[in-house]
């Protein structure tokens, strides 16, 4: 069970929370030029990695705020909280 | 040596002091090349090699497998097996693997204690019996056998549901063909008769990586040793992104941890499958008498094989409403499995963009019932570079396309 820190009410426990999945991942365009490929990569096609990744998450249960998490999907750890349209966690865990 | 089992055979055993049993398959030490390889002893991979022997002659071939066969999710799960389907494709592959069920234990020479007890959905409100009506009326016109009825006819027919739960039967949809069978027997059924056969099933062996040379598969790289082939089939389920990347394939699938159950063996007191998709749970009893239990999805990226407590105590929860009297029993073990999950919970056998690399992947929390015929059909991809009838609509094209078959929408049943 993972415990969570919601960089607005600090930690919480997982239930709380829902996992928007995989984080930074850019809608691709213009949309004129779009191919199907590109838009199936886009909606479907997924790092899935088995060790760090980077994902968004929802306190859906508290603040309803979005924020980033790197976890490692290993061990569960979190090695990281950032804020949402920053595209690199800070390096100490936790922050 | 004693090869086949029967009464007969049992009987002359018993007789022998039970000296003469043969392994029941050999374990074998890779060799240098095959003809083709599958990667992945789970029952997809076991029945791949299965069937690539029996119905289409190539033996020359190998199961690699990380751990030990039976060890992934196929050994894992919790036995459900049914053809309970909305869409039409999904209905005509799943109760194909249900007929191959049928008759398996004899095919195989291997009791895999297929037992038809009957799979029940449950309904708890208007929409809920809407939901169900919906399904029967589908599954009917796919020719899947499909029962409804209201509380009455329900509580007629399963044992022990509560009286006065706190969300309220209102009816449920029965598919009698439905069923469970043994985990275990029907990964070690398979690779006793693809051993005997002449596949070689290697245990203790990771695919590290491949030899894709001129953009074609020649070979794979395993932790004893290289392995020569042109041919190779992953059905490697919760790791398949992981694997597929090796080739530099990426795939649409992500990776969860599904969990489950059981109680403490108690006497008989559950004679078929009851789901409830609305309180999260779902029941049966094996024949050890151990209550068989299975939760929801862990909705987050894992590969940790374990499942969190939340789902286990709604789970634990939704049981003791529908069966109070269960409140009593002990938990004995639980435990999770890495599942596949794709979009539209349809799974995928198809070619991948490099040549002579198939894939048998996307079962997500379902593909245990679908082992013949996913074995099946990627043995007819192996051998043949076609895709079998039955599996055309489940290529990686579709998600380009559009022509997603979403049961994950469409079914109101978790897969
Ligand atoms: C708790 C739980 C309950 C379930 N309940 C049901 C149910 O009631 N009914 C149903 O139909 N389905 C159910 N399922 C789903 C079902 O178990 C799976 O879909 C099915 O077993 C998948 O079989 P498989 O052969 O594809 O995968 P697996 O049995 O997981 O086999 C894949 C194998 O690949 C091996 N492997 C991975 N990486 C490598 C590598 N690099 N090199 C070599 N080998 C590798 C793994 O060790 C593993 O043994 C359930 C799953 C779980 C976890
Ligand atoms: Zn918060």
């Amino acid at each position: 069970m993972l415990l969570i820190l919601c960089p607005y009410c600090g930690p919480r426990a997982e239930i709380e929370f829902r996992c928007g999945g995989e984080s930074h991942i850019e809608r691709p365009g213009p949309y004129s030029e779009v191919d199907d490929g590109a838009w199936a990569d886009y909606l479907f096609t997924r790092k899935n990695p088995k060790g760090e990744h980077r994902e968004r998450w929802l306190h859906a249960a508290g603040c309803r705020q979005w924020f980033n998490v790197a976890r490692d999907t290993v061990s569960h750890t979190i090695l990281a909280v950032y804020p949402m349209g920053k595209t690199r966690p800070p390096t100490e865990a936790g922050t | 040596m004693t090869k086949a089992y029967s009464a007969f055979s049992l009987l002359c055993e018993g007789l022998n002091q039970q000296q003469g049993w043969e392994p029941a398959w050999r374990d074998a030490a890779p060799k240098r090349a095959y003809d083709a390889v599958i990667i992945g002893g789970g029952g997809h991979g076991l029945a791949t090699a299965y069937y690539l022997a029996k119905n289409h002659k190539l033996t020359d071939v190998a199961v690699i497998e990380r751990g030990w066969i039976g060890g992934g999710n196929t050994g894992r799960n919790t036995t459900v097996i049914r053809s309970n389907y909305f869409y039409p494709e999904s209905a005509a592959f799943y109760d194909f693997a249900l007929s191959l069920y049928e008759g398996l234990s004899k095919d195989l020479n291997y009791n895999i204690m297929f037992s038809q007890r009957g799979m029940w959905t449950l309904a708890h409100d208007r929409h809920g019996m809407d939901t169900l009506r919906r399904s029967a009326n589908a599954m009917l016109l796919n020719g899947i056998d499909a029962e409804l009825y209201d509380e009455a006819g329900v509580r007629a027919r399963i044992p022990g549901l509560n009286a006065r739960p706190r969300f309220p039967i209102v009816g449920g949809l029965v598919q009698q063909r439905g069923g469970t069978a043994r985990h275990d027997a029907v990964a070690w059924g398979y690779a006793r008769a693809a051993s005997a056969l002449g596949v070689d099933i290697i245990q203790d062996c990771e695919v590290l990586g491949f030899q894709i040379e001129g953009g074609r598969m020649r070979g794979v790289e395993t932790s004893r040793g290289t392995i020569r082939t042109d041919r190779v089939g992953m059905a490697v389920a919760g790791h398949s992104s992981v694997v597929a990347q090796k080739a530099g394939v990426r795939l649409p699938v992500s990776s969860y941890a599904l969990q489950a159950f059981v109680s403490e063996p108690v006497k008989p007191c559950l004679d078929t499958v009851v789901l409830s998709p609305a309180i999260g749970t779902y029941v049966s009893q094996s024949d050890k008498g151990e209550l068989v239990m299975g939760a929801g999805l862990d909705l987050y990226l894992s590969y940790a094989q374990r499942g969190s407590l939340p789902w286990m105590e709604r789970a634990a929860a939704g049981l003791i409403d529908l069966f109070p009297q269960f409140s009593r029993l002990r938990f004995l073990r639980q435990w999770a499995g890495i599942v596949d999950v794709v979009h539209d919970s349809t799974p995928i056998i198809d070619a991948t963009p490099v040549p002579g690399l198939w894939i048998n992947c996307g079962w997500g929390t379902g593909g245990f019932k679908a082992i013949p015929a996913g074995g099946w059909c990627l043995a007819h991809l192996v051998a043949t570079g076609e895709s079998h009838p039955l599996a055309r609509a489940f290529g990686l094209n579709r998600f380009r396309t559009g022509a997603l078959i979403d049961e994950a929408a469409a079914s109101g049943i978790a897969h």
